[in-house]
């Protein structure tokens, strides 16, 4: 019997950590179970287990999806894979969910969820990555830049699953603080990019100012990403965000909000296809434009196409605690009223 | 393959929208263009294009000489079109700077006394720091947009029924 959604709220933590098996002897791939859930993969597929469900997902997406739930730190709220298994951050803890957010899966009765200690699920996350990642596929990079991950198992790419957001605290630039991206610190310069000015800003501070005035090239920084769908941190204003990313491809994942969050075209363009958070019902599509403004409100899912690789400036309040105000419906899902 | 990556300017851009398939409507997205906003707009105008509490991100159409502005906390301004140039004064006067929980920019009469921080040469697509307690104005030579990362303060102008999709 699934659980509603109050007993939901109630689910222990599971604190006990993940179990691995031996390499397939055909595959070479290991299983991994955590809880009730089990995860295998063969060469095409990965396969997902809970008491109530299988489910199957192509093995490229599955790593795409994992690599960001495991990079973001399960991010804001709901981390789809697809429209049936996925993640919610409880931040301290995560939900790993099966048709939970389906309506099909909520009638028959047939979703699952189980609640574990954060770090315990990302250890088994990223073992499972370690393990299912080949040496020639690199689940951020788009699909025209990396190999496959289909076959049997083939060496590791630790290197690519083990990508470091970076994260400056107050700005990019500033001493002590996230630098600027260069061929000398390894960021070259994206083939979809080739177009972007490379200029820098000049920054005149007089003498005693030094260090305290600071530009950069945010053109150029997102021109010098070497992932996909993968945001970095480039300004902190009090609990103001800004997080820019470049994007290629498909959105590995649907975000299911749990605030409100922000997105900026600054280049080019990406669609947006936005679902009902609970049931995955369709509700809009969203097409965005270099110049193009929109917020995405507390209560939908989105997945975005972008045709050619594009820059958005995603925008995200970092308040501790909204989620709950979200939740409890002290705050409207949509920032303003007109 | 050569590539082009398409950005806008107040002369030029293409806007997309939304579509609707479920049960709500448009106007939920609050979604804008910033180039329409910034061509519709008096110079140095602070309009809000996007607020999360009471963060927000003001769409500004840079030309000629703004005003100068000091605020109580950081903010961030990312050129979006044009070139200008951010002068920096330390203010002498302390009393000139916002209580520290004064949020958004405050305008000030004319150019403060005070020490000169320096200044930063910007063109499209770079972002500049206005540090906190740091008196500010910018100066664009020619048409520009900037995108304002602040709070929502005295300057703020909210209009989404006229720069909103509904």
């Amino acid at each position: 019997m699934a659980a509603t959604a109050e007993q939901i709220n109630e689910l222990p933590v599971l604190t006990e950590a993940h179990r691995e098996s031996a390499p397939h002897p055909v595959t070479g791939y290991k299983g991994f179970e955590i809880g009730s859930f089990k995860f295998q993969r063969d060469e095409y597929f990965a396969r997902i287990q809970c008491p109530t469900a299988t489910h199957v997902m192509d093995v490229e997406n599955f790593l795409r999806s994992m690599v960001r739930d495991v990079a973001w730190g399960f991010f804001y709220g709901w981390v789809n894979f697809d429209e049936v298994f996925g993640t919610v951050n409880n931040y301290g803890s995560v939900d790993v969910f099966m048709g939970a957010y389906n309506q099909g899966y909520k009638d028959s009765g047939t979703d699952f969820t189980e609640r574990f200690e954060t770090e315990v699920l990302l250890a088994c996350f990223k073992s499972l990555l370690s393990d299912w990642t080949n040496a020639c596929f690199n689940p951020f990079a788009a699909p025209l830049e990396t190999g496959s991950a289909r076959g049997p198992k083939n060496g590791s790419n630790d290197e690519a699953v083990n990508f470091q957001r970076e994260l400056a605290d107050r700005f990019v630039s500033l001493p002590g603080d996230s630098p600027v991206r260069s061929d000398e610190n390894g960021r070259s310069v994206n083939r979809q990019f080739a177009d972007v000015d490379q200029s820098e800003p000049e920054v005149h501070a007089e003498p005693g100012f030094e260090g305290q005035l600071a530009g950069f090239s945010l053109f150029r920084y997102l021109s010098r990403s070497p992932v996909t769908w993968n945001p970095s941190i480039v300004s902190v204003v009090r609990s103001s965000a800004y997080c820019p990313t470049s994007e290629e491809h498909i959105l590995p994942v649907d975000h299911g909000n749990d605030r409100v969050e922000w997105f900026i075209q600054m280049s080019d363009e990406i669609t947006w296809r936005v679902a009902d958070k609970n049931t995955a019902a369709p509700m809009s599509v969203v097409t965005m434009k270099a110049g193009d403004v929109s917020c995405m409100p507390a209560d939908i899912r989105h997945r975005g196409y972008s045709p050619k690789r594009s820059m958005l400036l995603v925008w995200e309040n970092l308040t501790p605690g909204l989620e709950i105000r979200y939740a409890k419906g002290e705050l409207p899902p949509v920032p303003a009223s007109f | 393959m050569s590539v082009t990556t398409v950005f806008g300017s107040i002369d030029n851009y293409d806007k997309g929208g939304v579509e609707i398939t479920g049960n709500e409507e448009a106007r939920d997205y609050l979604f804008s263009n910033m180039f329409e906003v910034a061509g519709n707009a008096a110079p140095w105008e602070r309009i809000v294009i996007a607020k999360n509490l009471e963060n927000t991100i003001e769409c500004i159409r840079a030309e000629g000489d703004s005003p100068w502005y000091i605020c109580s906390h950081d903010e961030t301004a990312l050129l979006m079109q044009g070139k200008m140039e951010a002068h920096f004064i330390k203010p002498a006067d302390s009393g000139l700077a916002p209580a520290e929980d004064k949020e958004g920019s405050v305008r000030l009469s004319g150019r403060p006394e005070g020490q000169v921080m320096g200044h930063v040469k910007a063109s499209r697509g770079h972002m500049v720091l206005l540090p906190a307690g740091a008196a500010y104005q910018f100066r664009a030579g020619e048409l520009g947009v900037i995108l304002l990362q602040t709070l929502l303060g005295d300057e703020s102008i909210q209009k989404w029924a006229e720069i909103c999709q509904h």
